[in-house]
């Protein structure tokens, strides 16, 4: 897994292990999101449920367990209301129930919360979600041991999103997961800022743990208690800015969980269709939509530059877009460029401090579509999704005769971890992938995730471009929507003493 | 080249008729905040040389902040704000919108003190209640409305083309390409599909004044350097001082305030923002601050004139403009992007720059010899800045959907379009921006 060594004196016993390990080995998994039945039942089960933490297991183990918690969950729990509104306003106002947040997610047509499986609504958005990992075959079993007469009074089973892993690849058949920040535990203690004026993976712990300094060398806000305000309060960790108060976020993170219905038979023969059946031309259109491969390996040569945070080693993650500007080899609204354009606090070329300066200032920039994009390091995401339903290649979704697997939902519960969900989850899923004016585009939103809704003014955003050089861009239009979002919501990963506060409360 | 100007038009709001005017403003909108430009108050969309314009309450919502300072905060009444950019000077603008819209002007103002029904003569009243911006920044000067419009026809004519089956020749170098397509544009000109209307001569009035603008402020500073030079050691000491002791804001805004906020934004792919803040007491923070929007206007008026203010390359207008006898502060911009992108953007890229001008105002994040830190406290510049925010009661915009940078793209097609000869490199850059 990409995780550094942490250090001795991080509390990887405080933390829920899915914030250092993907749980890779345990290819099963069930997320259930639960509704409260009965408080007092529902804090006694989880006080006893063994949830796995981020310390290392040899051998290991054969199931995991993770927990989390929407706000509406935290106060079916019985935490304090003023507890619950001092983390940050995303997470206390839900991913659906705002139709601006709606908007900026792109959540809207077929994707708006009104058509959502579960958390559409007030009503049918989770309290906890519990997250089981098993070995190949003991889904089942541990989930019948699980549902206990305890667990059933505690609890209303909402849904139950179950996963079974057969390959790195996501439905569409993309190797995927390739890309994920490093945590930096040497940042663990460090404040202040610093800058990173080209691409590091390397990301500071506050980024994607409360409690620790962030890329700023600033502590997010979250809960901060007084020992002596609520009753358990004092065995929480010391809050690290604040040393009287105790922090309730410390050790945790926010988790944002979103089922995406993937719609692979439309995927690839739409992209068929485009290429008059050539299949080469079909997997090249393909690769150029993602920015991979199938097999993962990236559209532009390696960096020369080491990149911190990743093996030079590592081909098809020891890249950045620097030397692609105009994306002739990776177009600028592929999938993966979108999602993490790699880019630095300054456009390549910042070196020295006259340049420097000159670049703080704004000029001399390198062409017409240089430092449109943020810094990457402040909008990471840590991924840790799951995919749902039977796989379909490609040449089975291309079939005349289709599979009755076909019609069968598949896709991805996408899940993220971070510390900041407006400046991460968030600002991706809008300004990057959503946004159909990213990096100077015009009429394109992601080519996977797009919803293809028109502008208010009616300008489309069905099209995909791939830049060519001396040439007008080659254009794909008319895009359908491949991706449909089916459900959502925001969580609270906690850390293990907060959890055992949370299910403490009275 | 056509300058563009920009007015403002403020007046008091009459105490009983807050919520009428506020009711009535609504009335033009089609989408919260956002106007309809054929709506019958205002009929936006007959304006030709109107990029963008907005209505907007400001409010004293924090002016209770000051009183961390220890100074009781001065009186303000809730004041209608009228604002637009547009090309050319604002008294042909001002007498224009009176002709097109005095009815419905008419009926706006009317809820505003000092205006006496049918006695008041609209276009003197418009003119007496004008306020001047400290500071002033335009996307592109020289860009009109009507260029605007030409320009993007323009493009989507010409991509059209060279996407037609024959449209394009491949086999033939890149220069008759090239030519074929000016052909093709002097064709639909012909035709009347496409217009393009050459650039009107700049005024000389305009071109003196912006002269001696140039010459004139930085040879001002100059004589006075020698001054600012010895007062410098006790106004850094004194600086200093208060950046060590400036009560800083913490807070986070209401709910409701940020759900009204957020009502209106990502509606179009441009978004209008409105802060309104008090200044720190003290002469150091008053004489700061204008020097930093001299400063600023200077720039954004001799050099950030062509699709950048720095780094930042997404704001097509924005103001600054000191009020209440300079106890005050009203910032008006229009960008590009989502409110948390643009902050994010301010921070990562600027936050030097909001420093020098913001920070004088009252609960920013704490800053270090005036550039330093500041809104890169990430949390607390956006929640000091969110809770000073304001929204619009109704905000126009030209051409929705189309961004600076696309504007700047298609000002670049037509500039490659009309040359004599480009070069190679040139007319390759040209293609693969169609």
């Amino acid at each position: 897994m990409n995780t550094t060594t942490p250090r001795t004196d991080i509390e990887l016993d405080d933390m829920q292990g899915l914030l250092r390990f993907a749980h890779g080995h345990l290819s099963e998994a069930a997320f259930l999101l639960l509704r409260v039945a009965d408080p007092v039942a529902a804090r006694q089960w989880l006080a006893a449920a063994e949830v796995t933490s981020a310390r290392g297991q040899s051998p290991l183990p054969d199931s995991a367990l993770q927990v989390a918690f929407t706000a509406a969950g935290l106060l079916a729990l019985g935490v304090h209301e003023d507890t619950v509104i001092a983390f940050s306003e995303e997470f206390t106002a839900g991913m659906s129930g705002d139709e601006n947040r709606s908007r900026r997610l792109g959540d809207t047509g077929a994707n708006h919360p009104r058509h959502w499986r579960w958390g559409g609504a007030a009503a049918d958005t989770p309290h906890v979600l519990l997250m089981i990992y098993t070995r190949p075959g003991k889904l089942t079993g541990y989930l019948r041991s699980t549902l206990t007469p305890g667990f059933t009074a505690a609890f209303v089973v909402q849904d139950t999103l179950r996963s079974k892993t057969t390959g790195p690849e996501e439905p569409f058949g993309f190797v995927d997961g390739i890309s994920q920040p490093v945590i930096d535990w040497q940042q663990a203690s460090r404040s202040g800022a610093q800058a990173r004026d080209t691409y590091s993976n390397l990301l500071a712990p506050g980024e994607v743990l409360l409690g620790y300094p962030n890329e700023y060398g600033l502590y997010t806000s979250r809960p901060l208690l007084h020992p002596s305000g609520a009753p358990g309060a004092e065995r929480l960790p010391a809050a690290a800015d604040q040393p009287g108060l105790r922090d309730l976020g410390r050790n945790g993170s926010y988790l944002v969980l979103r089922q995406l219905a993937q719609d692979v038979p439309a995927f690839w023969r739409f992209l068929d269709q485009q290429c008059g059946g050539d299949a080469q031309q079909r997997e090249q259109l393909a690769a150029a939509m993602v920015g991979r491969g199938r097999d993962g390996a990236p559209l532009v040569a390696p960096a020369t530059r080491s990149i911190a945070g990743i093996d030079r080693g590592s081909a098809d993650n020891h890249f950045t877009f620097a030397d692609d500007p105009h994306g002739r080899q990776c177009p600028l609204g592929a999938h993966v460029r979108r999602a993490n354009p790699r880019t630095g606090d300054f456009p390549p070329g910042s070196d020295g401090p006259l340049r420097r300066l000159l670049r703080i200032l704004g000029f001399g920039r390198r062409g017409r579509r240089a430092d449109l994009v943020a810094s990457t390091r402040f909008h990471r995401l840590l991924r840790r999704g799951r995919v749902f339903g039977t796989t379909l290649t490609p040449e089975q979704a291309l079939r005349d005769e289709p599979l009755k697997a076909a019609q069968q939902e598949r896709g991805l519960y996408f899940v993220c971890l971070g510390a900041n969900i407006s400046r991460q989850f968030e600002f991706v899923q809008n300004a990057w992938l959503a946004s159909c004016k990213f990096a100077g585009l015009s009429s394109e939103a992601d080519p996977l995730l797009g919803n293809r809704e028109p502008l208010p003014n009616g300008a489309a955003t069905d099209q995909f471009s791939r830049p060519r050089a001396g040439e007008p861009a080659h254009c794909v239009r008319g895009l359908p929507q491949f991706v449909t979002v089916r459900g959502g919501a925001y969580f609270f990963l906690p850390g293990l003493r907060a959890l055992k506060f949370i299910v403490q409360q009275e | 080249m056509t300058p563009q100007s920009t007015f403002m038009i403020t007046a008091a709001v009459r105490r009983d008729r807050l919520e009428e005017l506020r009711q009535l403003l609504a009335g033009m909108n089609s989408a919260p905040g956002f106007a309809d430009p054929r709506n019958p108050l205002l009929p936006f969309w007959q304006f030709r040389r109107l990029h963008v314009a907005r209505f907007t309450l400001l409010e004293a919502n924090t002016n209770e902040d000051i009183k961390a300072h220890g100074v009781q905060p001065g009186l303000w009444r809730p004041t209608l704000c009228f604002i637009g950019d547009i090309d050319g000077d604002v008294d042909t603008f001002l007498a224009e919108l009176v002709i097109r819209a005095e009815p419905g002007l008419r009926q706006i103002f009317s809820h505003c003190e000092g205006f006496d029904g049918i006695h008041t003569r609209l276009l003197l009243w418009l003119h007496r209640h004008r306020r001047g911006p400290a500071a002033n920044y335009v996307n592109w000067r020289g860009r009109t409305v009507v260029q605007i419009g030409e320009e993007l026809a323009l493009r989507e004519a010409l991509a059209r083309e060279v996407r037609r089956p024959g449209g394009d020749a491949q086999d033939v170098h890149i220069r008759q390409r090239w030519r074929r397509l000016q052909h093709f544009v002097r064709e639909e000109v012909a035709a009347g599909r496409l217009r393009l209307t050459p650039s009107e001569p700049t005024p000389p009035g305009w071109f003196v004044a912006n002269l001696l603008h140039l010459v004139g402020v930085p040879l001002l500073l100059l004589l006075l350097s020698p001054l600012f030079l010895l007062a410098a050691p006790f106004y850094f000491y004194r600086l200093r001082q208060l950046e060590r002791s400036d009560p800083q804001n913490t807070l986070r805004a209401a709910g409701d305030h940020l759900r009204a906020l957020a009502a209106q934004e990502d509606i179009d792919v441009t978004n209008h923002f409105n802060v309104f803040g008090q200044v720190k007491p003290g002469r150091l923070r008053l004489f700061t601050i204008r020097m930093g929007l001299l400063l600023l206007d200077y720039s954004a008026r001799h050099i950030y004139k062509r699709g950048y203010l720095t780094r930042i390359q997404t704001i097509h207008f924005a103001r600054w403009v000191l009020l209440d006898r300079n106890r005050r502060v009203y910032f008006a911009s229009n960008y590009d992007g989502s409110a948390d992108s643009y902050m994010d953007d301010f921070i990562n890229k600027v936050a030097w720059g909001l420093n020098l001008v913001f920070s004088n105002g009252v609960g920013y994040p704490r800053t270090r010899w005036l550039l330093k830190d500041g809104a890169r406290h990430e949390e607390n510049y956006k929640r000091t800045l969110r809770r000073n925010q304001l929204p619009s009661e109704s905000w126009y915009k030209a051409f929705p959907g189309v961004t600076a940078v696309e504007m700047a793209r298609n000002s670049r097609i037509r500039e490659v379009l009309e040359q004599d000869n480009p070069g190679d490199g040139e007319l390759r850059e040209w293609f693969s921006l169609l």
